[in-house]
């Protein structure tokens, strides 16, 4: 298979591999990695052609294009005969066309007298076209890579640019242009990136049972889906909460962000609802009976119990009789708020589990977010569940924590192991405090002294974490 | 909330769930909204399969809305059939424009039905009403209240 090079960015790097992966599934064509290295933003892959190569790239976010490769080498000698080697015979196809001709350094500069004397070395292309620097109908790059601070670069790359990534969505959906945000909305690069990796795509349904301003399924509906949320605080459906911007007025509303953007037309609809309570069809029952899901994707990042409460319905202490009839006696009555409980952090995650094991379309994705103290054993802390398989698991480092991006494939019922369905119950933490149900709450404003004290025993470290 | 929510909805409460009475929850004194919309056959082609068709069908009875067939159409009655009277007409036969032709889909008339009963009939105000236990949820600005009271959890 023909090689391409992909121009990656360098950030959220432990996302790149998995979105490609996804871009590959989502597109329906075989990819395979020939070289990829966290520390560098140049990724050779497999692809079938330059129409794949496209259609992968279009929707990507964590990367800025794709090129064919033409050849690559340590050193400009190297690169030259790689050149001269694999792509001779693709010279010619471009004889005459108006073409384009850069350089692109990765930790590195070069003048533009340097940048001239480099591209000339190429002259034997024989390109006798006219320069193009805009709309050129063949642009040529060479890709150098250097060390940290080093002179001369380590890695040389050559290739024709076939197509552009989808980062500009990036830009389009930025949070400091939304219609209605509030403080715990997902960062637009993040939201559009998990919708890749959860398979968002023309036609299908996606779900976030933790909708709060609707950041996820905007993100979803952009890449075609059609898209549907839940949340135990109808404040932030409705926009009745007031803006999370200072000095904003007026209504502001999830309707609002989908019709900022166009796709109001994707938007189902969202409804007030507790995950341990949903209102939603659970297919699959514990007498065994199956009648399919009918989600092809659930994204979410949950409640941490740190900005955003982590909360469900009932009470912290059992109600007595008189207290249950002046429940009876005034839900109807329009001010009533219903009662909530703190619950516990790892029994939510398990609930999402359950519920997306019911719910979804066989080789559905389930894309959630969870945050872990970076001390903790994290092999352990990745929620499992016999119907669902791990996909891929990225990683948002923060200073003394960081947050993952787990992701779960729903199994084809005759994947599933029948022993594991016999889920042994487990023992959640038990207490009615916020601090005793959520261990990472509790780290998290102990500013995570205990691993602070084991991790640098004389040094002096304030306070609290990076704010997220 | 568009109408196929409703496709997806049951009583929030437990022990409704097992009951087959508690699905679909039944609308009062709904107030509907029509929202135009694209019709999408990607879609639809998609949830056809899931839709859970004489629930359905009972829900646009409810609601006073023109009746669903009996028995739900196959994903080939979504487009309408080209016609084959098409090439063999008297204008110059243009290779270019027949490719286009057969790429382009046009939805039938069941597929604008459905769309326009899933997705562009929309509940504004109203109740939702467990056909099990009797519980009413409301819906307010187009938001469905789906939070149980106290003595319910």
């Amino acid at each position: 298979m023909p090689e391409y090079l992909v121009r990656l960015v360098q950030v959220h790097e432990s996302f790149r591999k998995a979105e490609l992966q996804a871009l590959a599934e989502i597109t329906g064509v075989g990819l395979g990695f020939v070289l990829y290295d966290e520390e560098s933003p140049f990724c050779i892959v497999n692809l079938p052609s330059d129409t794949a190569a496209q259609d992968v790239i279009s929707r990507g976010i964590l990367s800025h294009g794709i090129y064919e490769l033409w050849g690559k080498g340590s050193t400009y000698d190297e690169l030259h005969a790689s050149v001269k080697d694999t792509s001779r015979n693709k010279w010619a196809a471009y004889h005459n066309l108006p073409f384009r001709f850069t350089i692109d350094s990765y930790r590195g500069s070069r003048t533009s007298s340097e940048q001239r004397t480099i591209i000339e070395s190429f002259s034997y292309f024989g390109f006798v076209g006219p320069i193009r620097m805009r709309d050129a109908d063949v642009s040529i790059k060479v890709f150098e890579d250097y060390d940290f601070k080093a002179k001369t670069p380590k890695q040389l790359f050559l290739g024709r640019f076939i197509a552009k990534s989808g980062r500009h969505a990036k830009t389009t959906y930025d949070l400091k242009k939304r219609h209605y945000i509030s403080t715990t909305s997902m960062d637009a690069e993040l939201a559009l990136l998990t919708a890749n990796i959860a398979l968002a795509a023309p036609g299908k349904v996606f779900f976030d049972p933790f909708m709060g301003t609707g950041g996820f399924p905007l993100a979803c509906a952009h890449y075609g889906a059609f898209v549907c949320g839940s949340d135990i605080d109808g404040r932030s459906i409705r926009g009745t909460g007031g803006s999370a911007r200072r000095g904003q007025t007026g209504k502001m509303d999830v309707v609002g962000n989908f019709k900022q953007y166009g796709i109001e037309g994707h938007y189902l609809g969202a409804f007030i609802s507790d995950l341990t309570n949903t209102p939603l069809r659970l297919p699959r029952l514990e007498d065994g009976t199956t009648t399919g899901g009918y989600l092809d994707g659930i994204v979410c990042d949950p409640p941490y119990g740190i900005r955003e409460g982590l909360k469900v319905l009932g009470t912290r202490e059992e109600l007595g009789e008189i207290e249950r009839q002046t429940h009876e006696d005034r839900y109807r009555d329009p001010n009533y708020i219903p009662p909530k409980k703190p619950y516990s952090f790892i029994a939510m995650l398990d609930d999402i589990l359950a519920f997306a094991a019911t719910t979804l379309v066989e080789n559905g994705r389930l894309s959630m977010w969870m945050p872990i103290a970076n001390d903790e054993d994290i092999e352990i802390m990745i929620p499992t569940h016999p119907c669902l398989e791990i996909s891929s698991v990225c990683v948002q480092p923060f200073n003394k924590w960081s947050r993952r991006l787990l992701t779960y494939r729903r199994l084809p019922d005759s994947e599933v192991s029948q022993e594991g369905l016999q889920i042994a119950k487990k023992d959640y933490e038990k207490g009615i405090k916020a601090d005793d149900l959520n261990g990472f709450r509790r780290k998290y404003f102990e500013g995570f002294k205990e691993q602070q004290k084991l991790k640098y025993e004389a040094g002096n470290f304030n306070g609290i974490g990076r704010e997220f | 909330m568009k109408l196929l929510t409703l496709n997806f909805l049951t009583c929030a409460r437990r022990t409704c769930k097992t009951s087959p009475s508690s699905f679909p929850l039944h609308p009062r004194e709904a107030e509907l909204e029509i929202l135009e919309s694209e019709l999408n056959l990607v879609f639809l082609r998609n949830i056809l399969p899931r839709l859970m068709w004489s629930e359905l069908r009972g829900i646009g009875e409810e609601l006073g809305l023109p009746s669903l067939p009996e028995s739900p159409p196959s994903r080939e009655d979504l487009v309408t059939k080209p016609s084959p009277a098409k090439p063999s007409s008297v204008t110059e036969p243009s290779s270019v424009e027949e490719e286009g032709g057969e790429g382009e889909e046009v939805p039938s008339q069941t597929a604008k039905d459905l769309h326009r009963l899933l997705l562009e009939t929309t509940i504004k105000e109203g109740k939702l009403v467990c056909g099990n236990c009797g519980h009413e949820y409301a819906v307010k600005e187009g938001v469905a209240n789906f939070l149980l009271p106290g003595h319910l959890v």
